[in-house]
């Protein structure tokens, strides 16, 4: 008895190939449905106002606490080479180049990607889409495209100000808390960061994190079964293959914009 | 386009982001401090630059007063041509000398500028031949290590005194 024969393989590859060519024709229709998100302006914004300000509260703890976190552990490190006063550049360049855009997508990931997989993978489970596509309306325009533009529009601002709260925590930490000079951490900060190639850069990687995360939840919540288990399975599958895409988008982002 | 409770609220979210970008810009990196007027261009040729790299700071008396712009290697004469770019507020006689200094024990490497006696100051394109290399750490290792062979190989006076 053989487990598996050669006409498997071909046709797992083949189901694979075919899931990756829908996936990349809905992200095409998406992009170039743009002009529908701004002819419905009120569509897009009753999302943000959904997955963006409903993320705004766990954002902001999460930056303050990763705040806090970095001017410990840094200053617990930089206090053995004696260069406590770099403590300020430390905290700003790993938030803005790294931490912000990446635990901010995380956290999207978690808070908002998962509740639009799971509403869109109950409005196929309800056959709404269905019905929607029988009044000739189409459901990729109507629902999908306003979550999508969003989405993409939500994660900058929700990174930026992930960020802001953890300079703002970090700085809470380092100057009242241990006492240092809070001079030489803002001078040292400002001379180590520059706005285009850092804070620049953080943006450039938090709105490509937006358009994965946001894509991800679309696609499972629009592919999932229409079953109770399989909007679970499509939940779960939304954070675990939004959060691999974002760490590995984000390693191949940092060699292509730090390197020298 | 009607009206909606929304629209204060997503709108105060936006606001609340565009103020963490204008903090973080202003208050976290160098917008402030960014010199978008450009200075004059000057070119040194140094034996041995060390560790100095683009970008690192000019300075005259402790004081920024433009960056290194370039580095590059010239096959002529086999010495490293470095490009300088000084503000364009601060003028320096023609005869001023470059010298590689670093910051603290290990610390960065930057180009210290030495006003000289000329009447004429530099203007771009100018050509800087006063220049003192980089103080590289293994040269002077070697340099204490052989002048202690050299202690060492003569007679010092205990022995002679046998």
């Amino acid at each position: 008895m053989s487990w598996w024969r050669p006409s498997d393989v071909g046709l797992a590859v083949r189901s694979q190939l075919a899931d990756v060519g829908q996936a990349a024709r809905l992200f095409w229709r998406l992009v170039r449905l743009f002009p529908a998100a701004v002819q419905r302006p009120g569509l897009v914004r009753d999302q943000v106002h959904f997955l963006g300000n409903y993320s705004l509260a766990i954002i902001a703890v999460s930056g303050l606490f990763v705040g806090f976190v970095l001017a410990l552990q840094g200053f617990y490190t930089l206090q053995d080479f004696g260069s406590t006063e770099a403590l300020g550049q430390v905290l700003a360049l790993s938030l803005l180049r790294e931490l912000g855009p990446v635990i901010a997508a995380l956290l999207f990931a978690g808070r908002a990607g998962t509740s639009l997989t799971a509403e869109i993978g109950l409005m196929r489970a309800g056959e709404q889409l269905s019905a929607m596509e029988m009044m000739a309306v189409d459901p990729v325009r109507r629902i999908l495209v306003p979550r999508f533009w969003a989405g993409v529009i939500a994660m900058p601002l929700l990174t930026l100000v992930f960020n802001a709260v953890g300079v703002v925590g970090g700085w809470a930490v380092a100057v009242p808390m241990i006492g240092l000079d809070g001079g030489a951490f803002w001078s040292q900060m400002q001379g180590g960061v520059d706005v285009f190639s850092d804070l620049g850069n953080s943006v450039i990687k938090s709105v490509v994190f937006g358009f994965t995360v946001t894509f991800v939840a679309l696609l499972q919540g629009y592919a999932a079964k229409p079953t109770p288990e399989g909007v679970s399975r499509a939940t779960t599958r939304t954070v675990v293959m939004a959060s691999l895409a974002v760490l590995a988008l984000d390693f191949v982002l940092t060699a292509m914009m730090f390197s020298i | 386009m009607q009206q909606s409770k929304n629209d204060l609220w997503v709108g105060l979210f936006v606001m609340l982001a565009a103020a963490a970008l204008v903090f973080l810009a202003l208050q976290s990196a160098n917008l402030l401090q960014l010199n978008f007027q450009t200075g004059y261009r000057v070119t040194a040729r140094f034996d041995n630059i060390g560790g100095l790299k683009p970008k690192a700071a000019v300075r005259s008396a402790g004081v920024v007063i433009g960056r290194v712009e370039s580095i590059a290697f010239d096959d002529k004469t086999f010495q490293a041509r470095v490009t300088l770019e000084l503000d364009k507020q601060y003028a320096f006689p023609k005869d001023s000398s470059l010298k590689i200094l670093t910051s603290g024990l290990l610390g960065e490497q930057y180009i210290g500028i030495e006003a000289g006696a000329d009447e004429k100051n530099l203007v771009g394109g100018d050509n800087l031949t006063a220049t003192q290399s980089a103080v590289v750490l293994e040269n002077l290792i070697g340099q204490f290590l052989y002048s202690k062979a050299e202690e060492g190989g003569k007679p010092s006076d205990a022995d002679r005194k046998k």
